[in-house]
C-alpha cells in the first residue's frame, strides 16, 4: 500500500468527476418535459446538478475525512499545525467558484433567451403603461380581454414571450386566462370558447394572456417548467410550444387564500385532430350555454345564492360544487365576471 | 501549547463562582448585557417551541392529501404564524439578541454594551410583542404568509393582519435599536490594544449584521406603514383596485427580507468561525478573507432582493441583473466554507458536541447554499419558485444554518455562561436526532417541489403523499430531539460538572474571565498579547512533543 | 507542556494599567452622538424607502399626478420651506451659544427654533385643510399625505425635543460648555428633519 498521494488524488478526482457526471444526467428528479423549452431548462438543471454533486461530495467528504483522520485520539497531546492561511489556495477557491457561477449565469442567460424571456414584446417596461382598461378596474380589463382583435399583436406584457425564432409573429393559439379565487377561466377569443381547462394543440405556439380578478395567483405548468404570477391590474403572459400529447396539471402557485391548494386544473395537449374535435364540441355546447346565461340573467342573480347561480358553470370550470358554496362572499363578483367573460 | 484539555483552575464545586444573579434578575429591566443575552435566548426558545408546535401541526395536516386536520384558512394562519415566529421571534432574537449581546462585550474586553439602557428597551419590546402576535391567533389571525403580499393580505384575516403589522413594526424597532448598539460597541468599545484585524471573527460577522439591521429594516417599516394605510384607511398604495401597485410592496418587502436572511445567518458564520479553531486546535484559515467576506456578503446582500420576484411582475433586464448579483454572493460564502474546512484539515479535532454541531452546520448549510445558487438561475427558478423546493432550501439555510449555529454556540459557551459542563453523551444524542430528523424532514421536500408540489397548500395531489409522510415522520423526530437538549441544558445549568473559567483553552477574551463572568466582565481590563486564534504547534514544539 | 497554556492565559489578562480601579462602576466615553447619527441613518432609510416607492408609483403610472388631481399651491409650502431652512441656521446659533456657556443665548435661539417649527406645522395643517383632494382621492394624494404627514410627525418630535431641552435649561446648571449632549442632539435631529423636507419638497412639489 504505497501509492503516491498524487496518484490517489488523481484517481479520486476522476472518480468524483464520473460520479458527478453520471448523477447530473440520471437524477430523475424532474417530471416529464412536454416542450422544447422544458428540455432546455432540464439541461441547465442537469449541468447545475453535476457541479452540485461534485461540490456536495467534496464538502461532505472533507468533513467526514477530517472527523476520522484528524480526530483527537484519547490521551493525545499537542495542537494542529500553526497554519494561518495560504494565499494561492485562497485565490484558487475564490476564482474557481467565481468562474463557475459566471458560467452558470451565462448559460442561464442563453437558456432564458431561448425560452423567449427577452422577447421585446414581453418587456414589462412598456406593459406597465399599456393596460387598456387602466388600473383600478380588473373587471373592466377582464371584459376587454374578450374583444382583442384577431391576429393583431397584443399589447406587451410581463412574462415569457416568444422564442427568438418566433419573435414578431403572433402565436397560433391565443388564450386569455383569468385567475380568481379559486379557479381558472380560459377564454379563446378567436373561436369564442370559454373553458375551465386549458386545451392546446401539440406543436403549435400558444400564448396565454393572463390577468387576475381578486388577488395575485400564478400559473404553473410543471411539465413545461413555466410559471408566471397573474397579477390583478397588470397583464402578464406566457408563450410556449408543447411537443408531447398528454394531460398535465396546471396549478396556482401563489398563495391566494384558503383554497389555494385546490386551485388546480388541467392542461390537455391534443393532437391537431383531437383539438379540432374539441373545438367543435365546445362550440356546440356554447349555444346551449348562451341559453342558460340568458335565463340566469333574466332571473336576476341577486336573488339566488351564489351556489345556485354558479351551478351551471361549475362543472366546466373545474370548480367543485362544495367550493362554489364556500365562495359565498365572493360569489357576486365572481358571478358578474363569469357572465361578462361568457357574454 | 498543549492539547490536553486541562482545566487550569476553578475545578471544584466551591470554585464555581457564586452566581451573581438570582432568577429574579431575569425578570427585571436589567442593563447587564449578559442578563439581556440570556433573556433574549430564553424568550426566543419559548417562541421556538411555539413555532415548532405549529410546524408539527402543519406537518400532521400534510400527512394526508386532504385538508382534514384543520380548516384550510386555519392552515394558512398556521404557516403564517410559524414563519413569522421562527424568523422574528426566534432566529433574529437568538442570533443578534442572545449571542451578540452576551459575547460582544466579552470578546472585545468591554464592560458592557455602548448603550445598556437602549439594550434593555430593545429586549423588553419583544415579549409583549410576541404575546400580542400569539393573541392574534385567537382574534382571526393573518393568513397571507410571512411575506404578507397584498392584495391577499388586505382581504383575509384583517384583524390579525393589523396586529401582524404592528408586531413587525415593533420587532423591527427592537432590531434597529439592537443594531445601533452592536455597531457602536464594536467600533468604539474595543480595548485599546485590539485593532480591527485582531477582533474575533464573530465581531466582524456582527459588524456586518448590524449594518444590515440598520439599513434594511427601516425599509420594511416603510412598506408596513403603507400597507397599514391600505388596510385601515382604505388607501390604495398596493391595491390594484384603486390604482395601486402590489409589486412595489414586494420590492420593499424583499429589500428588507433578503438582507434579513443574512441577519439571521451571519452571526452564526461568526459562531462557527469561533468554535472550529478552538476545537480543532488550529488557527482559523485565512482570517482576513473570512473577515472581509462578511462585509462583502452584507453589501451584496443589499442588491439581490428581486431574486424572490423572478416570476412576479419583473422585467427581463431586472431578472438578469439580480441573477448575476445573487450568483456572486456564492463566492464570499464559499470562501468561508473552504476556510472552515481548511481549518479542520490537519487539526487535532476534539469531536465534542459543539464541534459536531459545527460540522453539521457546514454539512447542511452547504446544501442550502447549493440550492441557493440553483434558485438564482432564472430559468430554473421559474420552475421551482413558490414550491416545496424553496421550502427545502430555506430550511436548509435557516434550520441547517441558523438553528445548527445556535446549538453550536450553546454547547460551546454553555460552560462560560453557567460555569458548568453540559453532558456530552446527551449532547451527542441530541446532535444525532437533530441531524437525522432534519434531513429526513427536509431532503424529500426538494423532490416534491421539482415534481410539482407548490408551497403553502393544505391539500395536495395524492401522488405526493409518500414523500410527504416521510417529511412528517422526520418532523416528529425533530420535535423529539428538542427534549434531550432541554432536559440536559436545564439539569446541567445547576448540577453539571464545574467547568472552570476556560475549559477549552480558548484564546479569545471571553474565555479570559471567570465563568460565569462577573458583573462587569473583567476584574482588570485585559491587554492583548496574542491574536484570537494563535493555536497550533510550531515546528520546534512539534519535535519537542514527539520527544515526550 | 501543560504549563504553557496557563502562561498564555495569564499573559492575556495581564492588567491594563495599575492605576485602574477594578471595582465599582466603570464609565466609558460618551458615544451618544455617534449613536444618534447611526439612528438617523436608519431613520433616513425609512424615508429613502418611501421616496423610492413614490418614484416607483410615479414611473409606473400612465400619467402623474393622475388626471384630475388639482394642482398644488406653491406659495405656502414655499414659505414653509424658507422658515424651516432658516430655523436650521437659528438652531445652530444655540449650539455656538452653549459652547460659550451662554445659557440665555441657548434659550433664546431654541425658543425661536421651536416657534419656527410650530409655524411650519401650522402652515402644513392650513395647507391640508385647503387642499381639494383627500387621503383616498388617488395614488398621488395618498403618497402626498403619507409622506408629508410622516415628515410632520418628525417635525413634531423635533419641536418636543427642543422644548424639553428648553425646559431643562431652565433648571439651573443643566447645560454648559462641556455638557450639552441634549442641545447637540436636538440640533442634529433638527437638521436631519430639514434635509428630509428639502428632498420631499423637490419630489412632491417641484418634480
Ligand atoms: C421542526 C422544524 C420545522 C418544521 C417541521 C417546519 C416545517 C415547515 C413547513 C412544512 C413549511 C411550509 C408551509 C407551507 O408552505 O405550507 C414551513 C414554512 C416555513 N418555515 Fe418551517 N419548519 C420547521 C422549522 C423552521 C425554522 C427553525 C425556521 C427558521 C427560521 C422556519 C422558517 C420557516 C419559514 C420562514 C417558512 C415560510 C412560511 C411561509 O410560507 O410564510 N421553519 N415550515
Ligand atoms: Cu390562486
Ligand atoms: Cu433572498
Amino acid at each position: 500500500m504505497n501509492i503516491p498521494s498524487s496518484i490517489t488524488t488523481l484517481l479520486l478526482g476522476i472518480g468524483l468527476t464520473l460520479v458527478s457526471l453520471w448523477y447530473g444526467q440520471n437524477h430523475g428528479l424532474m417530471p416529464v418535459a412536454a416542450s422544447e423549452g422544458a428540455t432546455h431548462i432540464d439541461s441547465l438543471f442537469n449541468a447545475m446538478m453535476t457541479i452540485s454533486t461534485g461540490l456536495f461530495i467534496i464538502v461532505q467528504g472533507v468533513i467526514v475525512y477530517c472527523a476520522i483522520k484528524f480526530r483527537r485520539k484519547p490521551g493525545e497531546l499537542g495542537d494542529g499545525a500553526a497554519i494561518e492561511g495560504n494565499v494561492p489556495l485562497e485565490i484558487l477557491w475564490t476564482a474557481i467558484p467565481a468562474a463557475i457561477v459566471l458560467w452558470i449565469s451565462i448559460y442561464s442567460f442563453e437558456i432564458y433567451n431561448e425560452m423567449g424571456g427577452f422577447d421585446p414584446s414581453a418587456d414589462g417596461m412598456h406593459a406597465m403603461h399599456g393596460m387598456p382598461a387602466g388600473k383600478g378596474s380588473a373587471m373592466a380589463a377582464t371584459m376587454d380581454m374578450g374583444d382583442v382583435p384577431k391576429g393583431s399583436p397584443r399589447i406587451s406584457a410581463l412574462g415569457v414571450g416568444a422564442s427568438p425564432a418566433n419573435q414578431g409573429k403572433a402565436a397560433a393559439v391565443n388564450v386569455n386566462v383569468l385567475g380568481l379565487q379559486y379557479a381558472w377561466i380560459f377564454t379563446y377569443p378567436e373561436i369564442n370558447i370559454t373553458s375551465g381547462e386549458l386545451h392546446v394543440p401539440v406543436g403549435k405556439e400558444v400564448q396565454l394572456n393572463m390577468n387576475a380578478q381578486d388577488v395575485i395567483h400564478a400559473v404553473w405548468i410543471p411539465q413545461l417548467r413555466l410559471k408566471q404570477d397573474v397579477i390583478p391590474g397588470t397583464e402578464t403572459q406566457l408563450r410556449f410550444t408543447t411537443n408531447k400529447v398528454g394531460t398535465y396539471p396546471l396549478r396556482c402557485a401563489e398563495l391566494c387564500g384558503g383554497y389555494h391548494g385546490s386551485m388546480v386544473t388541467q392542461m390537455i395537449v391534443h393532437t391537431p385532430e383531437e383539438y379540432d374535435t374539441w373545438i367543435a364540441s365546445q362550440q356546440q355546447s356554447a349555444q346551449a350555454q348562451a341559453e342558460i346565461v340568458k335565463q340566469t340573467i333574466a332571473m336576476n342573480p341577486a336573488n339566488l345564492s351564489p351556489a345556485k347561480y354558479l351551478a351551471p358553470y361549475a362543472n366546466e370550470m373545474g370548480v367543485k360544487p362544495e367550493m362554489v358554496e364556500h365562495l359565498h362572499h365572493q360569489g357576486m363578483e365572481m358571478g358578474g365576471s363569469i357572465a361578462s367573460v361568457i357574454k | 501549547m498543549t492539547a490536553e484539555l486541562l482545566i487550569p483552575n476553578q475545578t471544584s464545586e466551591d470554585d464555581v463562582v457564586i452566581h451573581h444573579r438570582t432568577w429574579k434578575d431575569y425578570f427585571t429591566f436589567s442593563t447587564d448585557h449578559k442578563v439581556i443575552g440570556i433573556q433574549y435566548f430564553v424568550t426566543g426558545f419559548i417562541f421556538y417551541i411555539i413555532g415548532g408546535l405549529l410546524a408539527e401541526g402543519i406537518r400532521t395536516e400534510l400527512a394526508t392529501p386532504d385538508a382534514d386536520l384543520v380548516d384550510p384558512s386555519t392552515y394558512n394562519s398556521m404557516f403564517t404564524m410559524h414563519g413569522t415566529i421562527m424568523i422574528f421571534l426566534w432566529i433574529v432574537p437568538a442570533g443578534t439578541g442572545a449571542f451578540a449581546n452576551y459575547l460582544l462585550p466579552l470578546m472585545i474586553g468591554a464592560r458592557d454594551m455602548a448603550f445598556p439602557k437602549l439594550n434593555a428597551v430593545a429586549f423588553w419590546i419583544i415579549p409583549p410583542t410576541g404575546l400580542l402576535l400569539i393573541l392574534s391567533f385567537f382574534l382571526g389571525p393573518a393568513q397571507a404568509g410571512w411575506t404578507s403580499y397584498p392584495p391577499l393580505s388586505l382581504l383575509t384575516g384583517k384583524v390579525g393582519e393589523g396586529i401582524w403589522i404592528v408586531t413587525l413594526l415593533l420587532l423591527g424597532t427592537s432590531s434597529i435599536l439592537g443594531g445601533i448598539n452592536f455597531f457602536t460597541t464594536i467600533l468604539k468599545m474595543r480595548i485599546p490594544s485590539m485593532s480591527m484585524m485582531q477582533m474575533p471573527l464573530f465581531c466582524w460577522a456582527m459588524l456586518a449584521t448590524s449594518m444590515l439591521m440598520l439599513i434594511a429594516t427601516p425599509v420594511l417599516a416603510g412598506a408596513l406603514i403603507l400597507l397599514s394605510f391600505d388596510l385601515i384607511a382604505g388607501t390604495a398604495f398596493f391595491n390594484p383596485v384603486g390604482g395601486g401597485e402590489p409589486v412595489v410592496y414586494q420590492h420593499m418587502f424583499w429589500f428588507y427580507s433578503h438582507p434579513a436572511v443574512y441577519i439571521m445567518v451571519l452571526p452564526f458564520f461568526g459562531v462557527i468561525s469561533e468554535v472550529i479553531p478552538v476545537h480543532c486546535r488550529k488557527p482559523i484559515f485565512g482570517y482576513a478573507a473570512i473577515a472581509y467576506s462578511s462585509m462583502v456578503i452584507s453589501f451584496l446582500g443589499l442588491i439581490v432582493w428581486a431574486h424572490h420576484m423572478f416570476t412576479s411582475g419583473t422585467p427581463p433586464w431586472l431578472r438578469m441583473f439580480f441573477m448575476i448579483t445573487t450568483m456572486v454572493i456564492a463566492v464570499p460564502t464559499g470562501i468561508k466554507i473552504f476556510g472552515w474546512l481548511a481549518t479542520m484539515w490537519g487539526g487535532k479535532i476534539n469531536l465534542n458536541t459543539p464541534m459536531l454541531f459545527a460540522m453539521g452546520f457546514i454539512s447542511t448549510f452547504v446544501i442550502g447554499g447549493i440550492t441557493g445558487v440553483m434558485l438564482a438561475a432564472v430559468p430554473f427558478d421559474i420552475h421551482v419558485h413558490d414550491t416545496y423546493f424553496v421550502v427545502a432550501h430555506l430550511h436548509y439555510v435557516l434550520f441547517g444554518g441558523s438553528v445548527f449555529g445556535i446549538y453550536t454556540g450553546i454547547y460551546h459557551w454553555f460552560p462560560k455562561v453557567t460555569g458548568r459542563h453540559i453532558d456530552e453523551t446527551w449532547g451527542k444524542i441530541h446532535f444525532v436526532l437533530t441531524y437525522v430528523g432534519f434531513n429526513v424532514t427536509f431532503l424529500p421536500m426538494h423532490v416534491l417541489g421539482l415534481q410539482g408540489m407548490p408551497r403553502r397548500i393544505a391539500m395536495y395531489a395524492p401522488e405526493f403523499q409518500g414523500l410527504n409522510q416521510v417529511c412528517t415522520y422526520g418532523s416528529y423526530v425533530l420535535a423529539i430531539s428538542t427534549v434531550p437538549f432541554l432536559v440536559n441544558a436545564i439539569y446541567c445549568a445547576y448540577k453539571g460538572k464545574p467547568a472552570g473559567s476556560n475549559p477549552w483553552n480558548a484564546l479569545t477574551l471571553d474565555w479570559q474571565t471567570t465563568s460565569p463572568p462577573e458583573i462587569e466582565n473583567f476584574e482588570v481590563l485585559p491587554v492583548l498579547k496574542t491574536g484570537p486564534y494563535d493555536y497550533g504547534d510550531s515546528e520546534e514544539e512539534e519535535k519537542e512533543l514527539t520527544a515526550v | 507542556m501543560q504549563g504553557s497554556v496557563s502562561d498564555q492565559t495569564q499573559i492575556n489578562i495581564e492588567s491594563a494599567s495599575e492605576s485602574h480601579d477594578s471595582h465599582g462602576h466603570h464609565e466609558h466615553p460618551d458615544f451618544r452622538i455617534f449613536g444618534l447619527i447611526v439612528f438617523l441613518v436608519a431613520e433616513g432609510m425609512i424615508f429613502l424607502g418611501l421616496f423610492i416607492a413614490y418614484l416607483a408609483f410615479r414611473s409606473m403610472a400612465p400619467e402623474w399626478p393622475p388626471a384630475g388631481t388639482p394642482k398644488l399651491e406653491l406659495m405656502l409650502p414655499g414659505i414653509n420651506t424658507v422658515i424651516l431652512l432658516g430655523s436650521s441656521l437659528v438652531i445652530h446659533q444655540a449650539d455656538t451659544a452653549i459652547k460659550k456657556n451662554d445659557v440665555k443665548g441657548l434659550q433664546l435661539w431654541f425658543g425661536l427654533t421651536a416657534l419656527m417649527g410650530i409655524i411650519f406645522l401650522g402652515g402644513q395643517l392650513y395647507e391640508y385643510s385647503h387642499l381639494e383632494f383627500g387621503l383616498r382621492t388617488n395614488l398621488f394624494a395618498s403618497t402626498f399625505y403619507v409622506l408629508t404627514g410622516f415628515h410632520g410627525l418628525h417635525v413634531t418630535v423635533g419641536v418636543l425635543l427642543i422644548l424639553s431641552v428648553l425646559w431643562r435649561s431652565m433648571k439651573g446648571e443643566h447645560y454648559g460648555t462641556n455638557n450639552h449632549f441634549g442641545v447637540e442632539a436636538a440640533e442634529i435631529y433638527w437638521h436631519f428633519v430639514d434635509v428630509i423636507w428639502v428632498i420631499l419638497f423637490i419630489l412632491l412639489y417641484l418634480l
